[in-house]
């Protein structure tokens, strides 16, 4: 394939899409989109999960061939059939996953690929490296073994190896999903010095305020659909409130999504149903350990626990569940000690825990969604009579689950491994909710959802205690926290540093638990027993 | 037991190593290829077999033994291609369709066989031989080491050609990478079905290669079922290897050494049951396993065939 060489205006088309069409089996994953990108702009590509992002990606980068419609490069029709042709076009992607072998090293994965007759030429590379360093900051250690590496690290690979291959077109699918505030802030700007010397940088994100500020033209997809752009002028003349507003309402076509749903009632009053009493986890090299943890969940009441991921919530929510074994305290349920009670004991009583871990420990992924709503209740009545699996119980059971949940998917038959976030949120709800549920521990609900998903799994929460059950919210999320808890308990290395009530009226509400949660020891003696 | 100490069980036992460690290298070497690039190839004891049975018959007529080990790697290749297309290209389970295909040539070459032979077992001549001056003249190692085939000699090259393909060609960096994780090498332009199909073709003429060694060197004639696991001892190898070739030279030596115990030990007039010496090979097998199996590093991808845009 050859290619014309750029014309003269540095506006120019780098790669344009004409109504393209892309069907999966019982997915209309893109619909007629038509999308021009030119060179020397930051296009961002905004969108919820399943909007249809990714799907573009993979026709660009000859992943997959568009079933309707065409792909031009530089204003020639372009088959993109396989990725070499993509590559070979002048499109390099850096993907939502790293496509780096881990096993290899930082040099090896940069010259992966090249025709395999030739011996990779080792000086050359130093030397484009140093300058890739010296112009785009890019920091790229070639003799590191790549799976050592963080994963912004690797990125910073991925990227150096699409500007060795002098590619034309960058895209960046999710690429600041794993990377920190300042990382992300870091790459937004190599995105810019890379668009200033005529690279087209395709950016795809669903976060808005990034979409914002390292975008010059941002185009909006919505299930399938390319329903809105604003172009760099328009960008322009915003600040980033206006923006924002304006990516909202193209995202989610005026529906509302900024309705509060704090909780303005009297806090419950009727006797704790889960007392949770000196509770205490063995720790280890990876796992922080639980200490002298106490606190009451009445019924119809909402618990908050905030704090910065990854001091002992996790811990709090097995150990609760009885996945984890508690070394000192106890737990008390309904006025039973359920401390030394199986998992399967446990939600028997209507003790109910929803994992954020949806893949590895919530779901069998190649399972379908049928077998996924009873995993739970292996041999159990309705599903099982005498041992012997009721397929069309389960099945019937299923499609009840998807209807009143409106999951999303072609049928109960379908992988659940298949399904989006959101959709595989809503059967893991569904399937803790079976039974006689009493209490319901989340652990963060809305990790990884769009944001259409979030309110309408928040609602649910609330729902759910608004019909008598206690709930425990475990989230890192303070708005979610402020929006839906009674109470807001802040756990800090391995303990409960305070409780507070939820008077979101009060503005210092945040602040108090900010200081809470960066709080090392120090503070404990002020606010350690603050409930 | 000094008795066994002697020069003639020493001598036997090495020529032993070497002809019965030939068309283990060969195996190792060949699987090792697959599995770098991916693919488990458990089909390589039939394609061993083929290669013995087609050498030995392209040999038989047409007198020539370096004609037969071209038939050899024909044979092993012919087969290797049923896999590649079945396994590679097609994506089904690598070790059923392993397994089947050693099978299926079991049963072919058998009756194959009976067909032509009946129940005769015609024999090649002796094959010619290398002796390289002076070094055959060195007692006990001389005769064993340095009077062999030249395939002998070509296959111990090989190891040290596979060792610099592997570690320093932009060809061996692509069959590592599809064999931890083709997806990556797909984006970055290689090309998986095209590598992985060529390692499991490269597998398929180093054991046929292996095979006809058997039927022409090592036994001068071809007998049903004559590879006898030789390719299953070849996987071994390549797994305990860890990616090295050298160390699969190695492996198969004393491989080799343990299954040619039984006439070694003959020569040296032994008593031991010859039952419980056939059986040290397999044990040695198993404790190998035992001792080393853990420390085994297969590739990542190794056994799963690669879809394109497949979550």
């Amino acid at each position: 394939m050859t290619l014309p060489a750029q014309t003269a205006s540095d506006m120019s088309e780098a790669v344009g899409l004409h109504t393209v069409t892309k069907r999966f089996p019982g997915v209309l994953a893109v619909d007629g989109v038509s999308l021009t990108v030119r060179t020397g702009e930051v296009h961002v590509l905004l969108g919820e999960n399943g909007a249809g992002k990714s799907t573009i990606v993979g026709m660009l980068a000859g992943l997959q061939e568009p079933d309707d419609g065409h792909i031009s490069v530089a204003g020639t029709g372009s088959r993109l059939d396989s990725p070499s042709a993509s590559l070979d076009a002048g499109i390099a992607t850096v993907f939502q996953h790293v496509m780096l072998v881990p096993t290899l090293t930082v040099f090896e994965n940069l010259v992966l690929g090249a025709p395999w007759w030739r011996r990779p030429h080792r000086a050359q590379i130093e030397r484009r490296i140093a300058e890739l360093s010296r112009d785009f900051g890019l920091k790229v250690q070639l003799d590191a073994m790549t799976g050592d590496l963080s994963l912004g690290e690797q990125q910073q690979i991925e990227i150096a190896r699409a500007l060795l291959r002098d590619a034309r077109v960058l895209i960046l699918d999710e690429a600041t999903s794993m990377l920190t505030p300042s990382g992300a802030d870091e790459l937004g700007a190599q995105m810019r010095r890379l668009a200033e010397r005529g690279l087209a940088v395709i950016f795809i994100t669903h976060k808005l305020g990034e979409a914002y500020r390292f975008g010059d033209r941002i185009s909006v997809l919505q299930q399938g659909r390319m329903v809105g752009d604003i172009a760099p002028d328009a960008l322009a003349r915003m600040d980033e409130d206006a923006a924002i507003e304006e990516m909202v309402r193209l995202m989610f076509g005026g529906s509302d999504t900024s309705a509060s749903l704090y909780r303005d009632r009297p806090a419950p009053t009727a006797a704790p149903l889960l007392s949770v009493e000196r509770l205490g986890t063995e720790g280890g090299a990876e796992m922080m350990a639980l200490k002298d943890l106490s606190f009451d969940l009445r019924p119809g009441e909402i618990l908050g626990i905030a704090g910065i991921d990854g001091n002992g919530q996790k811990q709090l929510a097995e150990a609760l569940s009885g996945q984890r074994s508690a070394t000192a305290g106890r737990v008390m349920f309904d006025g039973a000690d359920v401390t030394r009670l199986s998992v399967g004991q446990r939600r028997k009583l209507g003790l109910r825990y929803l994992t954020d871990d949806r893949l590895s420990e919530g779901t069998i992924g190649i399972f379908p969604i049928a077998e996924n709503t009873v995993l739970k209740d292996i041999g159990a009545a309705p599903f099982w009579s005498g041992g012997i699996e009721r397929p069309a119980r389960i099945g019937a059971h299923a499609r009840e689950v998807i209807r009143h949940y409106s999951v999303r998917a072609p049928s109960e038959f379908t992988p659940i491994g298949h399904l989006s976030g959101g959709n595989i949120q809503k059967v893991l709800l569904a399937r803790e909710l079976t039974g006689e549920a009493r209490a319901v521990i989340f652990n963060k609900p809305t990790y990884g959802l769009d944001t259409r998903n979030i309110a309408a799994s928040r609602r649910r929460i609330r729902e759910i205690a608004d019909k008598g059950l206690a709930v425990l919210l475990i989230s890192t999320e303070l708005d979610e926290l402020i929006e839906l808890a009674d109470r807001i308990a802040v756990m800090a290395s391995g303990r409960i540093r305070g409780t507070v009530v939820n008077d979101a009226g009060a503005g210092d509400l945040r602040l108090r638990l900010g200081r809470l949660m960066v709080d090392e020891g120090k503070m404990a003696d002020t606010t350690g027993d603050a409930a | 037991m000094e008795a066994l100490l002697t020069a003639a069980f020493l001598s036997s036992l090495l020529t032993g190593a070497i002809v019965a460690g030939i068309p283990l290298l060969l195996a190792g070497l060949g699987e090792q290829m697959s599995e770098k690039a991916g693919v488990l190839n458990i089909g390589i004891e039939g394609m061993m077999l083929a290669g013995a049975y087609l050498g030995f018959l392209t040999a038989w007529t047409s007198s020539s033994i370096w004609l037969g080990f071209l038939g050899g790697i024909a044979g092993g290749i012919l087969v290797a291609a049923l896999m590649a297309l079945l396994c590679v290209v097609l994506r089904l389970n690598q070790i059923v369709i392993g397994i089947a295909l050693t099978l299926g040539v079991e049963g072919m070459t058998a009756l194959l066989h009976h067909f032509q032979f009946s129940r005769t077992y015609p024999r090649l001549p002796a094959p010619d031989r290398v002796d390289l001056p002076f070094l055959t003249d060195i007692p006990v190692l001389g005769p064993s080491l340095f009077g062999r085939h030249p395939l002998v000699y070509l296959a111990l090259i090989s190891v040290l050609v596979l060792a610099f393909l592997y570690r320093r060609t932009n060809l061996g960096l692509t069959l590592r990478a599809a064999g931890e994780k083709p997806a990556a090498l797909d984006v970055a332009g290689g090309h998986v079905i095209a590598i992985r199909s060529a390692a499991v073709l490269f597998t398929g003429g180093m054991a046929g290669l292996g095979g006809a060694y058997m039927a022409n060197i090592g036994a001068g004639l071809f007998i049903p079922y004559m590879t006898g696991g030789a390719g299953f001892i070849g996987i071994v190898l390549a797994m305990l290897a860890r990616g090295r070739p050298l160390w699969v030279l190695a492996g198969a030596l004393i491989f080799g050494a343990a299954l040619s115990l039984t006439t070694a030990l003959q020569v040296a007039g032994s008593n031991i049951p010859t039952d419980v010496i056939q059986m040290l090979p397999f044990a040695a097998v198993m404790l190998v396993l035992v001792i080393w199996g853990r420390r085994a590093r297969l590739p990542a991808a190794l056994g799963v065939g690669y879809e394109r845009g497949a979550r």
